[in-house]
């Protein structure tokens, strides 16, 4: 885990209003009662959570390493789309940089445009991802022909599975953007980016392990 | 997810807001630690029963295997009409038992007990805050948790039964179809219903974990924190790193039962003598790795043990001082011994593979970060003992669990060291020997310690005390019992007498060993009966027992700083701030012979701590 999660939150994040209602601190303590330590405890949560999904991808990892040794293991050539489908979602994640910085920037007309463009590069990423898929069954590349084809399968679906509760996320976003919920000024889009970019990392990272390394 | 981006919840100040709350929102879908801790204890009792009574059968078998038992043939339709009689046990039944036994206890009552339990019940209060971080995700665990309950007791109603390949699931038993009647739909559901406990466990993990670091009350630096507290967050540390490999196992799994891949299953599997092949005449499956399954699963299994044990190391520190009424000895050795356990069975785990064949020299690393883990588990024992040297104890029910849990660490442990090592494990592997040890030290200091804090944390549960004499009465009974159904099992293990096997007597050599068995069968219905005094107790204490105090137990902790049962919100006013260690018991300048830890220092005390330097008794 990085530093993010050791500072200090620049705000009184428990006091953040929005539509949930008010932080555990409620009626105007100041946000806080009686801790010395204090991080965001939202944030911090969401931290540990991409710790655990870092540890169920080196679970992953380990059990690829190990069974690429076997003598069955033909390497998959990756379809083309994957390398388009890749640069899909890099861009959604600088999209999505643009948004934050905009609404960080006080630039609020500013970001309905970023937010839609990282939406929509989003959903192009998962339709690429399916098509890839639909390609390689049409070549005759089915989940159980061969160890690296079912490792394939089982990592960009578990990565898309993830990358769809993200989009879910995304749906919650833009309507609170819609609602103007985000104060200009503050980095309010600041954990779904956090985990949209973790998101794309992961991305990267295993399509390097699966068809690079 | 959006719960998180939404932040947590109000409570500060509005206890009296929430009174009017209709009774699903307070008691059924509730947001409270208290009431979610007390649900998540009620439904492990209904698992735990579940399967003790499993494991009830499994004892019978045992003893008399190939008796005809008329009236469970009628129970048990499906599991007792094989072999020459009409109600003569099955042995695929035989499998279901033992496997769904171990899977129910391990996961749905000694993990779900004293971690999500005690620890949704106690965190807060013992941290000083008002609830959990995540109040809502912390409801969404239990209901995720109550799903996987259920699909686990439905899987003995689908198909051929619940799963039988035991409940470590080792393919290629828990992978192919039909090599087991269990591994069709039951083992399906095994899966589903663990994904659905781990996802809750991972979303109690997150919770735990955020409240102890970021919502601590004023003063409570780490080294002020009681042993429980210490316990639970390791236990969420724990769980946070290690069940992610089973979720990935898990997946993999389901991928080579529905889709026909080969994570786990090797080439040339032969499944009632005729060998399993493809439409096109080669193997069906080719190449995976078994020994993959193990190395995951145990990555998890091995921190999964730590996981029940840490908590009740915890709470017997808090309940042995207490009824001791002396300061904790070492008690920073203490945490560093807790932390060091649970940072040592990372890299442990391949000791339940010794005889996988594995790289003699890997053995030897494997054993040799074991034996460490003996290092730290002494400095624990020395540490009680030397609490309890020279203490006026008091013999309540809660300090009798306590040194329950001390005796069971010792006598169970001491098994450990000889299993660590590979080569007497070897000769141990899968015997009863191995069924002693863990039951002694995992399951036995487990269940002593949920006992120990149940009767001590009662008050803070439902507001009332539990029975002492009925208390103490159900110890004696568990505690003799305990050890006459679990210590024979280490001499018939080191005989040869396997763990899971259907009839032992099928063997010219074990066949002596049968009024062992018996006794032990014995014992075993005596340890299942005597916990219809604690039932008892547990009910009508928790309706009509005698209403407790604030501090019924004269103790420090922050938790006995509020009402019993504390209100929502948890303390009416504001949070207390913390000034000293939790056991401060029997400190000569006081006159009461216990010292909360909201005590403010004394100008004498302040006096010394400036004179010593900040560090000394602050960190």
């Amino acid at each position: 885990m990085s530093t993010e999660v050791l500072r200090k939150s620049p705000r009184p994040a428990l006091d953040r209003g929005g539509p949930g209602g008010g932080g555990p601190g409620g009626e105007g303590d100041g946000g806080r009662e009686g801790p010395e330590l204090f991080y965001d405890p939202a944030r911090f949560g969401l931290w540990l959570f991409l710790g655990t999904l870092t540890m169920m991808f080196i679970g992953f990892t380990s059990a690829y390493m190990v069974r690429r040794l076997a003598p069955d293991w033909i390497p998959l050539r990756p379809p083309g789309l994957l390398w388009a489908n890749t640069a899909a979602l890099l861009l959604s994640s600088g999209t999505l940089e643009g948004a934050r910085r905009r609404l960080r920037g006080w630039n609020v007309a500013g970001v309905g445009p970023w937010l839609l463009a990282t939406g929509a590069l989003g959903v192009l990423f998962v339709a690429g991802q399916l098509t890839a898929w639909k390609v390689l069954v049409s070549r005759g590349y089915f989940v159980s022909s061969n160890p690296h084809n079912s490792f394939f399968y089982l990592l960009s679906g578990v990565h898309g599975v993830h990358l769809v509760v993200g989009l879910v996320w995304f749906g919650v976003v833009l309507v609170k953007a819609r609602r103007f919920a985000y104060t200009p000024g503050e980095d309010g889009l600041g954990m779904f980016a956090t985990y949209w970019h973790f998101l794309t990392g992961l991305w990267v990272y295993l399509l390097l392990l699966l068809f690079v390394l | 997810m959006t719960e998180m981006a939404h932040g947590p919840e109000a409570h500060a100040g509005q206890a009296h807001a929430h009174a009017k709350e209709a009774f699903i929102w307070k008691y059924v879908f509730s947001k409270n630690h208290r009431i979610i801790g007390v649900q998540y204890y009620v439904t492990a009792m209904v698992m735990a029963l579940v399967a003790g009574l499993l494991a009830m059968l499994i004892r019978l078998q045992l003893a008399w295997p190939q008796k005809d038992w008329g009236v469970l043939a009628k129970i048990f339709p499906m599991g007792y009409d094989a072999g020459g009689g009409f109600g003569v046990m099955r042995p695929e039944f035989y499998a279901m038992l033992f496997t769904m036994h171990g899977t129910i206890m391990v996961f749905f009552v000694l993990s779900t007990a004293p971690v999500s339990g005690f620890g949704n019940l106690l965190i807060p209060l013992q941290a000083g805050a008002r609830d959990m971080a995540f109040p809502f995700l912390n409801g969404l665990s239990f209901w995720t948790f109550f799903v996987g309950c259920v699909v686990i007791l439905t899987s003995f109603f689908v198909g051929a039964g619940a799963a039988a390949g035991g409940w470590t699931a080792y393919p290629p038993l828990s992978a192919l179809k039909a090599a087991v009647p269990g591994s069709e739909t039951g083992q399906t559901f095994w899966i589903v219903g663990m994904v659905f406990f781990i996802a809750s466990f991972t979303m109690g993990g997150l919770n735990f974990v955020t409240t102890i670091i970021n919502l601590r009350t004023k003063g409570l630096s780490p080294l002020r924190m009681p042993m429980t507290l210490w316990a639970m967050f390791l236990v969420a540390v724990l769980g946070l790193l290690a069940f992610p490999a089973l979720i990935a196992a898990c997946i993999m799994l389901i991928f080579d039962r529905h889709f026909g891949t080969s994570f786990f299953l090797p080439t040339g599997l032969v499944l009632n003598n005729a060998p399993l092949l493809g439409a096109d005449g080669k193997f069906l499956h080719q190449g995976g790795s078994p020994l993959l399954w193990q190395h995951l699963f145990w990555f998890l299994g091995h921190p999964e043990v730590y996981i029940l044990m840490l908590p009740a190391l915890g709470f017997t520190s808090d309940i042995l001082t207490n009824f001791a009424r002396k300061p904790l000895f070492g008690y920073k050795s203490m945490v560093g011994a807790m932390c060091a356990i649970g940072g040592l069975s990372f890299i442990v785990w391949g000791h339940h593979m010794f005889v996988s064949g594995m790289n003699p020299y890997l053995a030897m690393a494997f054993a040799v970060g074991t034996i460490l883990i003996a290092v730290p588990s002494a400095v624990k024992v020395f540490n009680w003992l030397a609490t309890l040297r020279g203490a006026r104890i008091r013999f309540n029910t809660p300090m009798l669990w306590a040194m329950g849990v001390v005796s069971l660490f010792i006598s169970g442990g001491l098994s450990g060291v000889w299993l660590a090592q590979s080569a007497p494990d070897i000769q141990l592997h899968d015997t009863m020997f191995v069924a002693a040890h863990f039951h002694l030290i995992m399951a036995g200091a487990a269940l002593f310690g949920v006992f120990g804090a149940t009767s001590y944390w009662f008050p803070k549960m439902f507001g009332r005390m539990m029975n002492d004499t009925l208390g103490k009465a159900h110890f004696w009974f568990t505690f003799i019992a305990y050890y006459c159904t679990f210590f024979p099992m280490h001499y018939i293990g080191i005989a040869g007498h396997l763990r899971r096997i259907y009839d032992p007597y099928q063997y010219e050599f074990l066949k002596p060993l049968q009024p062992i068995n018996e006794f032990i069968t014995i014992s075993a219905l005596v340890l299942g009966v005597s916990q219809i005094l604690f039932f008892i107790n547990f009910f009508w204490s928790a309706f009509a027992g005698r209403k407790a105090g604030e501090n019924p137990w004269d103790a420090n902790g922050l938790e006995w700083t509020t009402a019993s049962p504390p209100p929502h919100g948890n303390w009416p006013g504001a949070i207390p701030e913390v000034h000293r260690w939790p056991y401060e018991y029997a400190n000569p300048d006081f006159p009461k012979d216990h010292v909360m830890q909201t005590e403010p220092l004394t100008a004498a005390e302040q006096k010394l701590k400036a004179a010593e330097g900040p560090s000394r008794h602050e960190h």
